[in-house]
């Protein structure tokens, strides 16, 4: 590919396309609305004298735009923090829940579930028992003398474990009839009960990590070229990285505590998105996250319109995601190994 | 007489690390727009020793001045605004484009919430071009040959604006060709100001670029001084255990030849 036809991929992909997407996203669904009508309910608040369909603002808004921004928002999330992640430890085969947030967050979800089965109280504590893991990983790691990324990851793999049995100890005693599936149901994802209290929750910990990360993109590049580069060229990395985590960790567990453990996006948007823009996490980050957004809003869409059940989102994240992953694995390979 | 400015002084630093002593006692000084070049057999700490010169390892004792600082109170960034440094090897990483592993080299001018300017990547273009790989710079890094990385971290270096410069091994991936012209390279940038302190698996490159030479054998600098001082056959032999032959070829350069030990294995 030459460089002007990549450009345009990109622009198109990653501009374009999530914004086409957005409006048509307001079409799918059980209650049938016109494009028009989408359009002229969407303009409706900046413009007084209009006037449209009670029941249609309702779908619009209520129903539809909360779900379509929490698929964006969680798509992105997942993504950009998966990028991040890449290059922060120096590996592409890394993804946003390395350091064991979503099993951390999963627990956290089963426990509420099994002692509540209020949603909120199941996203608060998938969002505390999330960072929760995290900050455990990264405490045991900082116990080893010869501290450094493997131990960190390691640490990462075990704390992960460690939830998960958690996760399958609360299954055992959950009551199979009602709190069991549920867990079950959260475990595997859904976009579903998405709302305006849900989003507004997460607003605070969405923003403080997407600015950390963006903030500090430049200087993931470095990062990536190893921990005794970056000292040489004047950097703390162990600082920079805790930085990082710290903003990783704040997106990863809002999204999760808002969509249930969607695997998948984190490691696979990430390849995608610096297959078409390249390494240099600038423009690497932004596309991940505009990529990230319309994939997972794309999936839901999927999810929502195909079959008249609507399918788990977890599910079909790794069944559309994984080929395309192996698809793009094979033509690419070159570009980033 | 002139009085010699000491840009870079070492004194008695020492080293452990759990609880293994890697080197100890070593002390020297160099000055700007001089090239030190460090000899000796492998596995005599010459890598630690350079790792302990700019800062990423902490000496156990003594002190390490530059510019009469002392580099236990410099941070990370003030040293890299001094000292440019360029690993013996290099895993490779994403496929950062030349020109994006070039303008790292801005790091230590820029604050954690910043990234490049117009200015930082002007500077980059000059260091690409002084180095003369301006048509590298698009391409990504991790396809080049080990000369060309080598030329592409010593323009990212350039870019640290650093007093001078310390390279591990810096011909060790590069063959014969290449060798010569980085040390070239080498001695370029010292005539320009640059101090450099290197290590090297070849006496013959002492010849060619250094003002002063070391041999490091068993944990110590076993002699220091000019090349002609320092690069002696009886030197050689103590630091490699192998005879050497000293030749002076007809332009007065020396280069030195290892004898065979005529070794025989019961094979």
């Amino acid at each position: 590919m030459d460089k002007e036809t990549k450009e345009i991929i990109s622009i198109v992909l990653l501009i374009f396309f999530p914004i086409i997407l957005f409006f048509a996203s307001f079409l799918i669904g059980r209650y049938p609305i016109s494009p028009i009508d989408v359009i002229n309910t969407l303009l409706c608040p900046i413009f007084p004298q209009c006037e449209v369909n009670s029941t249609i603002t309702t779908v619009v808004f209520e129903i539809r735009l909360p779900r379509i921004i929490g698929a964006l928002v969680v798509g992105a999330c997942l993504a950009i923090s998966g990028a991040a992640f890449q290059s922060i430890f120096k590996n592409p085969l890394v993804s946003s829940d390395l350091l064991g947030v979503s099993n951390g967050a999963g627990f956290g979800a089963a426990l509420a579930i099994l002692i509540s089965g209020a949603n909120i109280v199941t996203q608060i504590f998938a969002f505390v028992f999330g960072l929760i893991s995290v900050a455990t990983t990264y405490l045991i790691s900082k116990t080893y003398k010869a501290g450094g990324i493997l131990v960190l990851v390691l640490s990462g793999v075990a704390i992960s474990a460690f939830f998960n049995s958690l996760i399958s100890a609360i299954k055992f005693i959950a009551d199979p009839d009602d709190k069991l599936p549920e867990i079950v149901y959260w475990l595997m994802g859904s976009l579903a009960s998405i709302n305006d209290d849900k989003l507004i929750m997460i607003a605070i910990p969405v923003i403080a990590g997407l600015i950390i990360l963006l903030i500090l993109r430049w200087h993931m590049n470095l990062l990536a070229m190893g921990d005794e580069e970056a000292q040489s060229l004047g950097l703390n990395p162990s600082r920079i990285r805790l930085l990082i985590i710290a903003g990783c960790t704040l997106l990863t567990s809002a999204a999760v505590s808002i969509s249930g453990i969607v695997g998948w996006i984190g490691l696979i948007i990430p390849h995608m998105a610096r297959m078409i823009v390249g390494p240099d996490n600038r423009i690497l980050l932004p596309a991940s996250l505009s990529l990230g957004a319309s994939f997972l809003l794309l999936i839901d869409n999927i999810s929502r319109a195909v079959i008249a059940i609507e399918i788990p989102i977890g599910i079909l994240t790794a069944i559309i995601g994984v080929p395309i992953f192996l698809y793009l694995l094979k033509r690419g390979y070159s570009e980033w190994s | 007489m002139v009085v010699e400015d000491k840009l870079f002084e070492v004194k008695n630093i020492s080293f452990s690390y759990n609880d293994e002593e890697i080197f100890s006692d070593i002390s020297f000084s160099i000055g700007s727009g001089e090239v030190l070049c460090i000899l000796g057999p492998n596995g005599t700490g010459k890598t630690t020793l350079i790792k302990c010169l700019n800062g990423l390892h902490d000496i156990d004792s003594g002190d390490i001045l530059i510019n009469g600082k002392n580099i236990k109170k410099l941070s990370f960034r003030e040293i890299s605004k001094h000292v440019g440094y360029i690993p013996q090897s290099h895993i490779p990483s994403f496929p950062f484009k030349v020109f994006d592993v070039v303008l790292m080299g801005r790091a230590p001018y820029l604050n954690l919430t910043d990234s490049p300017k117009e200015k930082d990547v002007k500077i980059a273009n000059d260091a690409l071009k002084t180095l003369g790989i301006e048509n590298l710079k698009d391409k990504e890094y991790t396809n080049l040959s080990g000369g060309e990385r080598q030329l592409v971290f010593l323009a990212r270096v350039l870019c640290q604006k650093p007093d001078m410069l310390i390279l591990d091994e810096p011909t060790s991936h590069l063959d014969f060709g290449n060798q010569i012209k980085l040390l070239e390279i080498i001695d370029n940038l010292a005539k320009s100001g640059l101090s450099i302190i290197m290590s090297s698996h070849f006496p013959d490159h002492a010849f060619l670029s250094s003002t002063k030479v070391a041999i490091m054998k068993d944990k110590r600098f076993i002699d220091f001084g000019t090349p002609e001082d320092v690069v002696t056959e009886e030197n050689l032999k103590k630091a490699y255990s192998i005879d050497v032959k000293l030749i002076e070829l007809d332009n007065k350069r020396k280069v030195c030849v290892p004898l065979k030990t005529n070794l025989e294995l019961d094979l």
